[in-house]
């Protein structure tokens, strides 16, 4: 049985996501293409190509897909779920929003953010916000799946698939693309940063925000993100987001600031390898799952840390 | 213009889940339940919608247990019409209740369903994208803004690194992020209001849909539990013991 991924780019080059969802694949089946559909990505589909472990990359371009549009997306993966058993898309937003038409229009049920692979239909996965994590075994004929890929070391490179054209189905006929805004960054992307720096609700307003956590961040070359709580608050864009309803990280350092730590926030940030927490409050949550914990207000905290850094010479 | 709202009665946002100790499932026995919090955004969204007047009517409609009535006269008390509840004592996956909503949407024909993007218990995420695959109807998930005229919603999405602005021709299936607004406390007055509005029960099994799980559910396990760690006294301390012990810069 032969599975296929569908890769997570952005038209220009190929995310992380995809090595990681690749990994998730190979323990479902030996025979692992990957779809790379969008606009203009030919050097995305010969990037997938070098992936250990894949057989062959399929390439749809329509103006619709390098949009993103889910009905796009499902219209050229669809006319190839005959060749495969299983479909698995990194758990973006842009995952999120057409893989479960696949499942819907193939009569299946989706089975979100897999975490680890069982065998080909037995899978596990968090819900509530991370609080349990369930196991299931899928009785459908073909599996729709969504792939948390911070739980997924990714492949590594050296293969050299071969890249072939296929059709790219009929668009998204009901919409139409009006513009994107995109917040453009020097800083590395919060889903594959190696460092992350995050602030909560304590900053209290966005000028706070900006004025404090992000040249912690830039000093470390970390990327930055915040609580659902100065989201909520408007002091940091949604993107920034990290936890249960934001995006999940799991960078090798995960510095908290001003962070309470609510169950959803721990939830998108846990699997970190080594969380450092500064907070005044001593009794914060996030203090029970921080490696480093550093009871102080951020306001005299963060620029002796700033001080400490450059002593140490970053 | 119509608006159907569909919301889920699941635990209160507060409330931390607890796995039962057969590892059956997370246990909801006297557990404090309430509309799921993207619910309620997507109720806020269609009562707005309607005092801005570009809506005239919002039905709201459950699929759920008995008690989903008070879920109900929730979104009743913050602005609803009236509401429908398609009452089962399962708990249909996303697939199957996007069935049902699909055969709710045929008897109610509404513009615009506007629902949330998530519920906080199965956190599938799937459940619009199914209904708009099944009905043939654009979609626009992750809604932060959204624009309602003739025959077609302005929305603005919430995408990876941004936002994205795409124009769907109604009817359409929108789903609500966090940032489309902040929900409304129902006040007293539009709580005992509420109580008088008309609310239809019909069961699940009335509308012809398979609700057999494809999913069996193996076992519920608590996560490995992260064990904290040390307090450090100095921002100098922390550098050092993050560049020394920890090998992280």
């Amino acid at each position: 049985m032969a599975v296929l991924v569908i890769a997570d780019h952005d038209n220009a080059s190929l995310k992380d996501n995809t090595h990681k969802t690749v990994t998730a694949a190979l323990a479902i089946s030996g025979d692992v293409d990957v779809l790379v559909a969008g606009q203009g990505c030919k050097a995305v589909a010969e990037a997938a190509a070098k992936i250990t472990g894949v057989r062959k990359v399929l390439l749809a371009e329509s103006d619709a897909l390098g949009q993103g549009l889910a009905e796009a997306v499902e219209g050229a993966v669809l006319p190839l779920m005959g060749n495969y058993d299983a479909v698995l898309t990194p758990a973006t937003s842009q995952g999120k929003n057409f893989s479960p038409r696949l499942a819907a229009k193939l009569d299946v049920s989706q089975i979100s953010e897999i975490v680890e692979v069982v065998d080909a239909s037995t899978f596990v996965r968090p819900i509530y916000a991370g609080n349990a994590l369930e196991t299931v075994q899928s009785s459908d004929s073909k599996k729709v799946l969504t792939v948390r890929a911070t739980s997924f070391k990714a492949a590594a490179e050296g293969g050299s698939a071969a890249v072939e054209s296929i059709g790219a189905g009929d668009g998204a006929p009901g919409t139409t693309f009006v513009d994107q805004q995109l917040v453009k960054s020097a800083r590395p992307e919060l889903a594959g940063a190696k460092i992350v720096v995050s602030g909560g609700r304590a900053m209290g307003s966005a000028e706070e925000f900006q004025r404090v956590i992000e040249p912690l961040a830039d000093k470390l070359g970390a990327a930055v993100g915040a609580s659902r709580a100065a989201v909520d608050a408007g002091y940091a864009p949604n993107d920034y987001q990290v936890g249960q309803t934001g995006k999940v990280v799991a960078p090798e350092l995960y510095v908290a600031i001003g962070i309470s730590g609510a169950i959803q926030h721990l939830a998108g940030m846990k699997d970190s390898k080594v969380i450092v927490a500064i907070n005044k409050d001593g009794d914060a949550p996030i203090f029970q799952i921080a490696d480093y914990g550093l009871v102080a207000d951020y306001k005299s905290a963060v620029p002796e840390l700033m001080d400490a850094l450059t002593a140490a010479g970053k | 213009m119509k608006v159907l709202v569909p919301v889920k009665r699941v635990i209160d946002y507060n409330v931390k889940a607890r796995v039962k100790p057969d590892q059956s499932g997370v246990d909801l026995a006297n557990v404090k339940m309430s509309m799921n919090p993207f619910c309620e955004i997507a109720v806020e969204e269609a009562v707005r919608q309607k005092e801005k007047g570009a809506v005239t009517e919002v039905v709201a409609v459950s699929i759920g247990p008995a008690q989903a009535q008070e879920t109900l006269r929730t979104a009743l008390a913050m602005g609803a019409d009236r509401a429908i509840l398609i009452q089962t004592d399962a708990d249909p996956e996303p697939l199957a209740v996007a069935k049902l909503l699909k055969a709710v949407i045929a008897e109610e024909s509404p513009d615009v369903v506007i629902m949330g993007k998530q519920a906080i218990d199965g956190d599938n995420n799937a459940t619009g994208q199914m209904l708009s695959a099944l009905l043939g109807w654009p979609q626009a998930t992750f809604a932060s803004a959204i624009e309602l005229t003739a025959g077609k919603a302005k929305v603005t999405r919430e995408v990876d690194g941004g936002l994205q602005t795409i124009e769907v021709a109604l009817p359409a299936i929108v789903t609500a992020d966090l940032r489309l607004n902040e929900p409304r406390y129902a006040s007293l007055p539009n709580i005992m209001k509420a109580k008088k509005k008309p609310l239809d029960i019909k069961e699940a099994a009335s509308l012809g849909v398979d609700l057999a799980p494809r999913l069996k559910v193996l076992k519920v396990a608590e996560p490995a539990k992260r064990s904290g760690g040390i307090k450090v006294e100095t921002a100098a301390d922390l550098v050092n013991k993050l560049k020394t012990e920890a090998g992280v810069l």
